[in-house]
């Protein structure tokens, strides 16, 4: 061993900030000497030393915000929580490692055996090893699903066991999570991130890799079709009507409540990096009894589900009623063996405290074997000595209902008063076997980062692990969570707790595994409309119809604000530039004339920014008074549902709902968007007796222009990752449906408010300037005539130039080409409806001539024909996105429960 | 005694639904003094999908998924049913466990309700460590205190079990008011105690929870009765109803049915379809249907003697 004095030095502080309870360490030893199997962290984090592993700290929560890392909490803090990972790991030895992972097989299957047991003939109860209250009194007992799934087939594929390291020494089980564990993702997103911060470490540490775990879990998902069909011989007279096909080539989906769950983050990560579809329940349908996916180009049957929507709400026909996260059928569909959900409804029974003390006895009859792996102590009050214990030692031990329900937490005796004492003593003798109480463990602390020192820190690990053929696969690594602050008594990521990345030191170093390296006798190819759901497709639509609305909004705010900056009204003529028509008209005109053009100018501009926003009646009806702070609403108010603020919002929500469409590139854009968003909701005072004014002072100054430039810097960053990163299947296509559409709506509502009006000549021009700037087509403009502003001709640019990204023409042949190829069934020579809606808009459009469109009707100051083109065309545009989404997005209903 | 009973169910929509899934449980059970001879479901439009299983309870369940388009949906059960009489002190569902000499059937009939309850919760016979869930809550029939407080005064000291459900049937009977206005399928139990009034299945829950409350394993059963038209009349088509009644069950005797809406023991003028915990577990039709309109139903049952071929 080489020079040890500094990291030695690094650990006596460490162990002086030690407290008396704090009596296991997983560095320390119990004479105070390192751990052996820290060495090798420890010698490299006295190389790169405290300070630097401080701002490599700081680099790992920037990539983690970055990537989009969060943590969906409820109650009062709600909201998207930035993922937090403490850069210290937690180490585990080969040989403690060995211990544990045979510990957690043993009780997966014994686990597996149990929930067979339970959901079968339940010999357990009647043979007296399990109380029957432990059982039928818990909510997770399902008793529709009993005979669900055959005997001998595993029912318990997806497990998860949260351990903690006792003063013995002893890794001790505190619960068991079955039914849908979360945690898997963050481990991964844990690893990615520290592993770029700290990039030799693993190499010189030896740690076991993480990826043979998830090559094997996407193996044994590819195998369960095989074993079920196997399961079922014998067992079963209706055989699983799959096709060989589908046994070698399931489809696997992940089913997911949606982007409020506190996890989902995670779900579409795991979606993403197994390569399955990320699914709601609306997505699914059942049907001639087979799950289907309702996809673009129509049903697509779905072999396998791995849930994370709990088992209560998976079907509400058999299940919870009220239930929108599930699929209505499913239990019969599962029951014919015509789709695997990972884990079947019903494993949840298992997530039960009042299990525990009877688990010894029933390893010993059901595998004749001792426990390996102890669960905590916990007494079930069901019994009444055991009830007797608990009431008797109530202010030492920790309380746990049987059943957790959502949002409920575990009582630690020792922090309740005698009046909260009294109240839980009523609860448990008035139901006594709905309660447990469990003894409150010193568990072991492990060194933090914490400003620059390392600290102990109690820490829990959530392991996982995954069926096999032949028994289970425990991940080499875990999800470590760790109190926030020292003292408290939950560790808990809900409650505020920190996440560790979990290092089990390998013997020797291990190749590096990619999931691209698997089963080259597997490949799923896939047709482009395949694996995408309508409402994934439908959330695309409008991530590109938002995209390019905020970005219309913020272009033309951007012009506005410039303006309404300078002068008292606002408005500066001179600051327009080349044009310079204010010289020439001050000249002819005298300065009062002007500021009442100033005037007619900046209405139409702002009926223009009215229209964008929808946010009438605003500039419609309203004096130029109220400008500046009508402007603001605008742009920032969260309450105007067409301000540029809830328009981002909304591009963020719809964007997070496919959240697993995004590359990592991409969602950093979006993660900065989200932010600005933030900024710009909170740079508005939030006393709303402020006078206009002073908002205005406040706010209108650089900064907003500054952020408004950053945005559209952002948006033209996510439009050309879209543009140039997406593959063009049909994701990439009902994304691209959405901007065209959206961007000749707003072309409209531009031309409309500015163009038709009949105005002075010089004002004309300043109007067109301005729509040809919010229209970025003014560089185009004037390098392609050099001339004066011309009405028929900004108009042919603007309306019918084929080869301006920017005109309406060009918006309309995109979509009509997308739209040609949008799977649907052949209806002879007719044309779907929405073939038939952009033959007319494209008729109408280029059968009009601009030199007929700039003249002025007689008898009015407008000009009549170009008005009643726009009305035409934004009509049918917005009948366009109806059918699309009629025929497209939406094969579901709302539905009816009924008795 | 044979029956023929008509169950039909009517669903009208008014928009069309294009989808929708359902459980049926309307075919009645075999039980010691019961016998089903024949059950034909008749659903329209035809489903495309349908299946027939057991439910943990052993109900029959039937499954059907009916996926096109239809402004109504008809469900007619119509099942062929033969009762046994049952003597009034013995009209128990399911056969007896042990020893069937008629002394220990005398004694355990007399069994006092203390006694029963030691058995209940002592005995670790698979078949009483069984009938455990029946004393836990279900979801229709949560804990309330005033469910004890009524149940007390019919379990006086030493009293037979028999005789206490007995006065605690014909207590319900008497206290409440049949009210088939009052409450309707999603009425809480609650509301039914406050307002002193229901309809059988309200009863039947009523019975339920005050045993269980006192520590009693009781069900709830879902059936048919006949009613009798008045005399020189013929029995009216469709006039009669769905009915409820409750269960309890006596260690060493099985299961005793009451029904405290008509105030008597079941005999052969009771058809059971079905039993769970409480109404939930035995819904005679429910179902998920996809559509934006609004729905009415219609039920009629028509349960009607037949003389013997």
């Amino acid at each position: 061993m080489t020079d040890t004095k500094n990291w030695k030095v690094i650990g006596d502080s460490y162990h002086n900030a030690k407290s008396a309870d704090q009596q296991i360490d997983e560095m320390l030893s119990r004479d105070s000497q390192i751990n052996p199997h820290w060495h090798g962290f420890m010698q490299a984090l006295d190389t790169l030393g405290l300070t630097e592993m401080e701002s490599r700290h700081k680099e790992i929560q920037r990539l983690l915000r970055e990537n989009g890392v969060t943590y969906v909490v409820h109650g009062e803090q709600q909201g998207h929580r930035p993922w937090e990972l403490d850069p210290i790991p937690l180490i585990i030895s080969n040989t403690d490692w060995d211990v544990i992972s045979t510990g957690l097989t043993q009780r997966a299957k014994l686990l597996n055996l149990i929930l067979e047991d339970l959901y079968g003939e339940r010999r357990l109860i009647k043979e007296g090893l399990i109380p029957p209250e432990v059982v039928y009194a818990h909510a997770g007992f399902l008793r529709a699903c009993v005979g669900l799934i055959p005997a001998g087939f595993p029912f318990l594929l997806n497990y998860a066991a949260d351990l903690a390291r006792g003063s013995d020494g002893r890794m001790w089980v505190l619960g068991d999570r079955t039914q849908a564990p979360s945690g898997a993702g963050y481990v991964l997103e844990n690893r990615t991130a520290l592993a770029r911060a700290l990039p030799n470490l693993f190499g010189e540490v030896g740690v076991h890799r993480l990826s043979f775990f998830f090559r094997s879990l996407q193996n044994s998902v590819l195998d369960l079709p095989l074993q079920y069909e196997f399961g079922q011989l014998g067992q079963r007279e209706s055989a699983s009507r799959m096709t060989s096909h589908q046994k070698d080539n399931p489809h696997v989906v992940v089913l997911t409540p949606g982007p409020l769950n506190e996890t989902y983050f995670e779900h579409a990560y795991i979606a993403n990096y197994l390569g399955y579809t990320l699914v709601q329940g609306d997505d699914l349908t059942v049907w001639d009894g087979r799950v289907w996916l309702k996809s673009l180009g129509g049903l697509r049957p779905v072999d396998i589900i791995l849930r994370r929507v709990d088992d209560i709400f998976c079907d509400p026909l058999e299940l919870r009623q009220d239930s929108r996260l599930g699929v209505a059928g499913l239990l019969e569909v599962i029951r014919q063996g015509n789709v695997m959900v990972v884990n079947p409804p019903g494993s949840g029974v298992l997530e039960n405290p009042s299990l525990m003390p009877f688990l010894p006895n029933i390893a010993k009859h059901l595998i004749g074997e001792e426990l390996r792996l102890p669960s905590v102590a916990t007494w079930w009050c069901g019994e009444p000595k055991q009830r007797d214990y608990v009431l008797a030692n109530l202010n030492q031990l920790v309380i746990k209902p049987i059943y957790r329900q959502p949002g409920g937490h575990p009582l630690f005796g020792s922090e309740l008063s005698r009046t909260e004492l009294d109240t839980l003593r009523a609860q448990i003798n008035a139901e006594p076997h709905l309660y447990v109480g469990q003894e409150y463990i010193h568990f072991s602390t492990t060194p933090s980062l914490v400003e620059g020192k390392l600290e102990p820190r109690r820490t829990i690990l959530r392991t996982f692990l995954f069926a096999e053929k032949d028994g289970y696969a425990v991940m080499p690594g875990g999800l470590t969570r760790c109190e926030g602050e020292t003292g408290g008594l939950t560790v808990s990521i809900q409650g505020g707790g920190v996440s560790k990345d979990t290092w089990i030191l390998a013997p020797e170093p291990e190749p590096h595994i990619s999931l691209w390296q698997q089963r080259t006798e597997r490949i799923q190819t896939a047709a482009p409309s395949e694996g995408l759901s309508s409402r994934a497709a439908e959330n695309l639509f409008w991530v590109g119809r938002y995209a390019e609305r905020a970005e219309g909004q913020a272009r033309l705010l951007r012009i506005m604000l410039d303006k309404a900056k300078m002068g008292k009204m606002g408005l500066e003529i001179s600051h327009l530039g080349q044009v310079a028509p204010s010289t020439r008209f001050t000249e002819t005109f005298g300065e009062e004339a002007r500021e009442v053009s100033e005037l007619t100018y900046l209405r139409s501009m702002l009926r223009s920014l009215t229209g964008l926003t929808s946010s009438h009646p605003s500039f419609v009806n309203k004096g130029e008074q109220s400008l500046e702070s009508e402007l603001l609403s605008i742009m920032l108010d969260t309450e105007n549902s067409g301000s540029l603020v809830s328009t981002l919002q909304a591009l963020v929500s719809a964007a997070y709902a496919v959240r697993d469409r995004w590359s990592t590139d991409t969602w950093r854009v979006m993660n900065n968007i989200e932010n600005l968003c933030t900024t710009l909701e909170n740079s508005v005072p939030k006393d709303s007796n402020t006078n206009a004014q002073l908002l205005t002072d406040l706010v209108l100054q650089e900064a907003e222009l500054a952020s408004l430039d950053q945005l559209m810097i952002f948006l033209s960053a996510l439009s050309g990752l879209n543009a140039e990163s997406m593959t063009q299947t049909i994701g990439w296509m009902s994304l691209d449906m959405g901007r065209r559409i959206e961007r000749a709506l707003l072309l409209i509502v531009l031309c409309r408010s500015s163009l038709v009006a009949v105005q002075d000549e010089w004002i004309e021009d300043l109007l067109l300037e301005s729509v040809l700037a919010a229209a970025e087509s003014l560089i185009t403009y004037r390098s392609r005539y050099r001339a004066a502003l011309h009405f028929p001709t900004v108009l042919e640019l603007l309306l019918l130039d084929e080869d301006n990204p920017r005109s309406l023409l060009y918006q309309l042949k995109r979509l009509q080409e997308q739209i040609r190829v949008l799977p649907r069934e052949k209806l002879g020579y007719r044309l779907s409806e929405e073939e038939q809606l952009i033959l007319q808009a494209l008729t109408q459009l280029q059968l009009s001539d601009t030199i007929d469109l700039a003249e002025r009707s007689e008898h009015t100051t407008q000009r009549n024909g170009l008005e009643k083109l726009l009305v035409r065309l934004a009509q049918i545009l917005v009948d366009m996105s109806d059918v699309l989404t009629h025929t497209y997005f939406s094969h579901s209903q709302p539905s009816v429960v009924s008795n | 005694m044979n029956y023929k009973i008509i169950h039909k169910t009517e669903y009208s929509y008014t928009y069309p639904v294009n989808l929708c899934y359902n459980e049926a449980r309307l075919t009645p059970r075999h039980h010691v003094y019961q016998q089903c001879n024949d059950n034909q479901f008749v659903v329209q439009p035809e489903p495309k999908d349908c299946r027939e299983r057991r439910d943990f309870f052993g109900n029959t369940v039937y499954y059907f998924t009916i996926q096109q388009p239809h402004n109504q949906l008809t469900v007619t059960a119509t099942s062929r049913v033969e009762v046994k009489g049952r003597e009034l002190q013995r009209n128990f569902t399911e056969a007896r466990h042990h020893d069937d000499s008629d002394r220990v059937t005398s004694e355990a009939e007399h069994l006092s309700w203390e006694e029963a309850h030691q058995q209940l919760h002592t005995d670790s016979k698979p078949e009483i460590l069984e009938m455990r869930q029946y004393v836990l809550n279900s979801p229709m029939i949560p804990a309330m205190p005033e469910l004890h407080a009524y149940a007390e005064k019919s379990f006086t000291t030493g009293r037979p079990l028999l005789e206490a459900v007995e006065d605690l049937s014909t207590r319900l009977y008497t206290d409440f008011t049949y009210d088939p206005g009052f409450t309707t399928v999603a009425t809480p139990l609650d509301d039914v105690i406050k307002h002193r009034r229901g309809v059988c299945q309200d009863f039947a829950h009523l019975g339920i929870g005050c045993l269980r409350a006192l520590g009693f394993a009781a069900r709830y059963v879902s059936g048919y009765m006949e009613t009798e038209p008045p005399p020189d009349q013929e029995p009216l088509s469709g006039a009669d109803a769905s009915h409820a009644w409750f269960s309890v069950y006596l260690p060493q005797l099985g299961w005793v049915d009451f029904d405290p809406t008509n105030n008597q023991m079941p005999t052969d003028q009771h058809i059971t379809v079905a039993w769970g915990r409480d109404y939930a577990d035995v819904t005679p039709l429910k179902g998920v249907v996809f559509g934006s309109g609004t729905h009415e139903l219609f039920v009629s049952v028509d349960c009607k003697r037949e003389t013997e071929a």
